[in-house]
């Protein structure tokens, strides 16, 4: 089988890639892809880990729950973008820099 | 090189393939499905690494929710978002990118300099593992496990995260509501 060293070196890139789009980017949308791929690099880990624990399956119920947890950001991340976008017809990260009104 | 190392390779290179593109796009709805490409990479890394419960949880909440979500946020949020996105230099790394390049390079190395040295496949607990075959095995899935298990050990996390999810949804749809309405 594979060794766990490779998939931590996939899971160290994903993360960097991740990294990456979150510094860089400007737009809302294209910074929550950049957390998805930092979260999705941390879940790897935790299946690769989680095939050494047969009995409590650790790292895969933990692997579950960041799944679920990803997707109630993400429903509340979006909700606020586009409640930014109404109030400021962009959803440039630079350009909102005003708490109300 | 064996049929399962040729597929990891594979696997491994559209992940971080799809990934790479999704950095580089200038195209919102091309990084948005390149996304999409980089979610059935990393099931399919999932799966080859023996859990295949959470590569099929992943395709249907990322693939099936998440993105379908992140579409409808980039619809409803118009055409000023891809105005914005054209302004953008056309090279992967130009002036402006590159503190955030160098920021994520560094890291990289720093990541792949702890992974090497740390010796993880000697880890006291994998050897452990290993010893006492606490494996899960390549020909069986683990699925009846993982059911029993979340209903026993992890049964008070999973209520929570139950309890969570429905908080979030109703404040995702509380926040989303017209203005002026109570």
């Amino acid at each position: 089988m594979i060794g766990l060293q490779h998939f931590m070196l996939v899971s160290a890139g994903l993360f960097c890639i991740g990294l990456f789009i979150i510094v860089s980017k400007k737009n809302a949308i294209q910074i929550l892809i950049g957390i998805e791929l930092m979260l999705n690099a941390a879940n790897l880990n935790l299946v690769a880990f989680g095939r050494y624990d047969r009995i409590n399956n650790g790292g895969q119920m933990f692997a579950l729950f960041a799944i679920v947890l990803a997707a109630a950001t993400t429903a509340v991340a979006l909700a606020i973008i586009l409640n930014v976008y109404r109030r400021y017809k962009t959803i440039d990260a630079d350009k909102i820099n005003q708490l109300k009104d | 090189m064996s049929l399962v190392q040729v597929l990891f390779y594979l696997m491994a290179l559209v992940t971080l393939g799809s990934a790479l593109v999704v950095a580089a796009s200038k195209n919102l709805v091309r990084s948005i499905f390149m996304f999409f490409v980089t979610l059935f990479g990393l099931a399919g890394l999932y799966v080859l690494a023996v859990a295949d419960f959470v590569a099929v949880t992943q395709i249907v909440i990322y693939v099936g929710g998440i993105l379908v979500l992140i579409l409808f946020a980039f619809m409803l949020s118009g055409k000023e978002s891809l105005a914005a996105m054209e302004q953008q230099q056309n090279r992967f790394i130009s002036l402006n990118t590159i503190a955030a390049f160098i920021l994520s390079a560094l890291f990289l190395v720093v990541m792949v300099n702890v992974i090497f040295k740390a010796d993880i496949a000697g880890l006291a607990w994998v050897k452990a593992a290993k010893d006492t075959g606490n494996i899960i095995p390549v020909n069986q899935s683990g699925i009846n496990n993982i059911g029993i298990n979340l209903m026993t050990s992890y049964l008070l996390p999973f209520e929570a995260i139950s309890i969570l999810l429905m908080i979030a949804l109703v404040g995702a749809a509380h926040l989303s509501r017209k203005e002026g309405n109570p």
